[in-house]
């Protein structure tokens, strides 16, 4: 265990940022987690690998259709989305009458089929996707070198966030949604079409989580696994934040991306397992989670 | 009047359907040594235990653990580290691997307990995912390369169980005990209690069972009795690695119970058989073993939740 | 006479049996287990197989009599599959000599089966130094390379070509540690300096943060500690933030040409790294080249590849020899005993502890503008000669050795 002795808080600072910028990656990904949990009741496990669906789907729109980074940003998610809307439709409408579990249970079983074909045939090297050209480069703040895409990834991912929480929280589309998750019949009896709302919404937490995922194509390894270890720490989260409060799974996000960046310099042999040692401390003082509502 | 007698005699009828299929099941292990290769063997059963451990959790509790691995590989370093480094003998071996089952069952469970359904899901595969990382990390594990070269000792003092023979009947002794053991505690007053809970849990509440210590209860045992089975694998293969306590492991139980039928006595056992067998002839495939299993996940999830043994019982009548 | 007839006949035949060689079973079965579809899939992977084909059909077994098989398995990187596979196919399979096997685990798992049961174990993907050190036996060589070759090529030659000061950033597991550790004494040994280490956790994702602090200690070279996705992504981000362009080189302590390829040039370039083989040396290596990467969907062969070419050769040879696959022990001290030389690697020998020797070479990555072809990634920097490229055979620890 070595640690650098006398942290400036010129590196602290530095540190800080790194956290915020993991943060929100942490906090997308929540986010399509908590909108499916908190619409749908479904604890979404293949989240992880249409958040690499998504990544791959950046570097074959590259490759085949030499399409870059931007175009990426929008056909990816609608297209993963696409795919999301279809294992609604396929697989997980029957299930709703269910114990939830059998919903996790389908999930789990959907995400080893994704990732395990997308492993046989791309190995585990990874593939390699390059910044675009107008975010590359960076600024230098002084007490680190920011590099501009990492900027770019921090103030989009709060973009969307509080974009999402605002349709939701805020919007008439939002209350329809919040309603039908409360009252299925009885916004159905108002016409509203409460089963396609429910597509709509699944197809939309997964287009969140593959937006993560092009996001990510150019500074993470673009690799099967890459929701696989990424997913159980987005789930941590959404415990720690509350279930079904997207709020909640916002601010769990950027907030534990900053402790996680703060342990990576103090102690950085913990910094993988921070995270979960927190969801305990959490789950001891206040079950619920710190903006969950209580069941 | 009439209820009651029909009830018992219910009764009777299941408890006879089980002890028939117990009697094979228990004969056709005997002999199986002399058809297939003994440590294939002996995997499956100690992934048959593992199951029945985590099936008394899902099956009669109602609780879905997606931590399981965490008890089954902590215990397999424990038994091993005990074997090889404090030189203990198999049985204390396997005791020490069955205690920490059940120390770490305590904790997680007093954890976990609070929350219900999902939520309890999440939390043991986070705290899971915790303790893969600390086994990364903790020099007694040895990381990666795992605990190697555990010896299998002699066990009593007397029994060489590096004789191939000898380690399996010890194994299926271990499982056939262990499963009586969780047949008696399924069929017992408290067994009742926790299948009520099940059922419907603020009623029996108002009843005046204090539920969550009753749950408690079923996660500890549920815990120990993975524990047994994690320190016994460790002795068949001497060798304990991040692979039991890694989350695709967790899955894989969930995948043999559910396979095999959740909420029976014998699906468990079923099911492990079964996986075991379907890992043999994947191993020339490699990773498509992921993509089988996830198949295998989603059929049974829409079409087949009563597993093998399930079916069964539901076509022959009677209670397996 | 009848009775002449028969017994002539009887003698004929079992005369010539006895003239044949004897291989257990009537074959001789090399199994070549190594991960088929996870992160050293390209750099091992069925390529051995094909690697271990092409050694057999060069060696001419078919027309030596020699009826030679082979079969390829996944261990999928875990002890307990690789264990398990081993044990079936001794057991069961009736396989003779394992080969390859990378990821340091598996094959120390591995080394302790194939001892108990008396085959041959034969180490090209890994790379744990103790194979030959405290854990070696007399069933098993260690072919290709090891952790103290990679720490003494990229410390030792980097110190003596200008790169003195250091930062490590490792992963933190036990093989990190040993990479660090052995290159560590390497580089102070020959002058340099550590100034800072920083483990991260295994495996790890975002290195951003360990990177900024190793940018911060201003040691002219960051030694990458760690292996496969998490050196690709460590090299990745250290392009983002700027490192390389700032005049730090990374030197990656263990990483293959495939990593450099799944990288690209850009990424890549400057980057420095020990590997015993490079298929662009010599014609032969680029005659093997040619025939291989067709065969693996356009894979070049890595040093791995062309150790276990050079390992089923040189088994062959002491198997014939010996007219007798049975005894690990016996074929494994005949491979010692005769020197080596396959078109691959050249002369070389086999030394008591099982090490192989040959040189090493230290590689730097070309940058993009100076590659003419796919896969021209190396550029020759030095070649570290065959008798320093190795631990000491006294400094191993090793049983067999008598000090």
């Amino acid at each position: 265990m070595f640690e650098l002795l006398g942290i400036s808080s010129q590196a602290l600072f530095g540190q800080l940022l790194i956290g915020l910028i993991n943060g929100s990656f942490y906090a997308l990904l929540s986010l399509g987690l908590a909108v499916i949990f908190g619409m749908l009741n479904i604890i979404n496990f293949t989240h992880g690998a249409q958040y690499m669906l998504g990544a791959f789907a950046a570097y074959f729109l590259l490759l085949y259709a030499g399409l870059g980074y931007w175009w990426a940003i929008i056909i990816a998610p609608i297209v993963v989305g696409i795919t999301g809307i279809i294992i609604e439709r396929l697989f997980l409408q029957w299930l709703y009458k269910l114990d939830h579990l059998y919903g996790l249970l389908l999930t789990f079983g959907l995400a080893l089929i994704f990732e395990g074909t997308f492993r046989n045939f791309f190995g585990s090297s990874g593939l390699p996707y390059s910044v675009p050209p107008t975010l590359q480069g960076g600024q230098n703040l002084g007490f680190m070198f920011l590099p501009n895409y990492r900027a770019w990834v921090v103030v989009f991912s709060l973009a969307v966030c509080l974009t999402t929480w605002f349709v939701i929280e805020r919007t008439k589309l939002g209350s329809y949604l919040r309603a039908a998750t409360e009252n299925p019949t009885l916004v159905r009896a108002f016409g509203i079409n409460v089963p396609r709302m429910i597509t709509l919404t699944y197809g939309f937490g997964v287009a969140l989580a593959a937006l993560a995922g092009v996001m990510a194509a150019p500074i993470y390894n673009i690799s099967p696994q890459m929701g696989a270890n990424l997913i159980i720490v987005v789930f941590a989260v959404v415990v720690i934040g509350g279930m079904g409060s997207i709020m909640g799974a916002i601010v769990t996000g950027f907030g534990l991306g900053i402790i996680e960046g703060l342990t990576k310099v103090f102690f950085p042999e913990a910094s993988n397992t921070v995270i979960f040692i927190i969801m305990a401390i959490v789950l001891l003082i206040r079950p619920a989670g710190l903006f969950g509502r209580a069941t | 009047m009439q209820r009651v007698v029909q009830a018992t005699e219910d009764h009777a009828v299941r408890a006879r359907s089980e002890a028939i299929a117990f009697v094979v099941m228990a004969c056709a292990l005997v002999i199986a040594p002399m058809f297939a290769y003994p440590v294939f063997l002996m995997k499956a059963l100690c992934f048959a235990l593992f199951a029945c451990a985590f099936n008394l959790l899902i099956g009669y509790v109602g609780l879905l653990s997606f931590g399981h691995a965490l008890f089954f590989g902590w215990a397999s370093y424990v038994g091993a580290h005990a074997a090889k480094v404090w030189g203990f003998p198999p049985e204390l071996a396997i005791l020490s691997g069955t205690a920490t089952g059940a120390a770490l069952g305590a904790i997680v469970g007093a954890l976990a307990i609070r929350r219900q359904g999902i939520y309890f899901a999440m939390i043991t595969l986070a705290l899971a995912q915790m303790m893969y990382f600390f086994a990364i990390q903790a020099p007694f594990t040895r990381g990666e390369d795992g605990i190697q070269a555990v010896p299998r000792g002699k066990l009593f003092g007397f029994i060489d169980l590096a004789d191939q023979t000898s380690m399996y009947l010890t194994v299926l002794v271990i499982f056939l005990g262990c499963f009586l053991l969780i047949y008696r505690i399924i069929n017992s007053p408290f067994g009742e209690v926790l299948k009520a809970i099940r059922e419907n849990e603020p009623r029996a509440i108002s009843l005046g069972y204090r539920s969550e210590r009753y749950k408690l209860v079923a996660f500890v045992l549920s815990a120990t009795f993975a524990g047994v089975a994690g320190a016994t694998k460790a002795l068949v293969f001497q060798l304990a690695s991040l692979t039991d306590v890694d989350w695709p492991m967790s899955g894989e139980v969930i995948l043999m119970t559910l396979v095999g039928g959740l909420g029976t006595l014998f699906g468990p056992v079923v099911g492990a058989f079964f996986m075991v067998t379907l890992e043999n002839y994947l191993t020339t495939i490699g990773q498509w073993v992921f993509v089988v299993q996830g198949v295998i996940f989603v059929v049974c999830v829409l079409l087949f939740r009563r597993g093998i043994v399930g079916e069964l019982a539901q076509i022959l009548r009677v209670k397996l | 006479m009848k009775r002449l007839f028969s017994l002539t006949a009887l003698a004929v035949v079992l005369g010539c049996g006895c003239a044949q060689a004897q291989y257990s079973d009537g074959s001789i079965k090399i199994g070549v287990m190594n991960d088929m579809s996870g992160t050293y899939a390209d750099l091992s992977g069925q390529g051995s197989v094909i690697a271990a084909r092409m050694a057999v059909e060069d060696f001419g077994a078919a027309a030596k009599g020699m009826k030679v098989e082979i079969v390829g398995a996944d261990h999928q990187n875990k002890p307990d599959v690789g264990s398990n596979v081993v044990r079936t196919w001794i057991d069961v399979d009736k396989v003779d000599v394992i080969v390859d096997v990378p990821t340091s685990s598996v094959a120390l798992a591995v080394n302790e089966i194939v001892r108990d049961k008396n085959k041959v174990f034969l180490v090209s993907g890994a790379a744990a130094s103790d194979l030959t050190g405290p854990k070696c036996t007399p069933n098993t060589i260690h072919w290709t390379y090891d952790t103290w070759a990679l720490a003494n090529g990229t410390g030792k030659a980097i110190v003596k070509t200008g790169g003195d000061t250091w930062f490590f950033l490792t992963a933190d597991y036990a093989f990190g540690h040993a990479l660090e550790r052995d290159t560590a004494a390497v580089v102070e040994k020959n002058g340099g300096k550590v100034l800072g280490k920083v483990r991260h956790p295994f495996p790890g994702t975002d290195f951003s943060s360990f990177l900024l602090q190793a940018q911060a200690s201003k040691a002219k070279i960051i030694g990458l500690a760690n292996a496969g996705s998490d050196t690709i992504n460590s090299i990745k981000q250290a392009s983002e933030f700027g490192i390389t362009q700032g005049g730090q080189n990374l030197a990656a302590l263990l990483a293959f040409i495939t990593d450099v390829h799944a990288l690209g040039l850009q990424t890549a370039q400057g980057l420095i790294m020990t590997e015993a083989w490079y298929w662009d040396l010599n014609d032969a290596n680029r005659e093997f080249a040619k025939k291989f990467a067709p065969q693996f969907k356009g894979v070049y062969p890595t040093m791995v590849h062309a150790g276990v070419y050079s390992a089923v050769t040189h088994y062959l040879k002491a198997v014939e020899a010996l007219k007798s696959d049975a005894d690990g022990k016996a074929i494994v001290a005949k491979m010692k005993e005769m020197p080596t030389d396959d078109k691959l690697f050249g002369k070389g020998t086999v030394r008591a502890d099982g090490r192989k020797i040959h040189p090493m070479y230290l590689f730097e990555v070309k940058k993009p503008a100076e590659s003419k072809a796919a896969w021209d990634y190396y550029k020759l920097r030095a070649t570290i000669p065959a008798d320093e490229a190795f631990r000491p055979l006294a400094d191993g620890g090793c049983p067999l050795v008598k000090s």
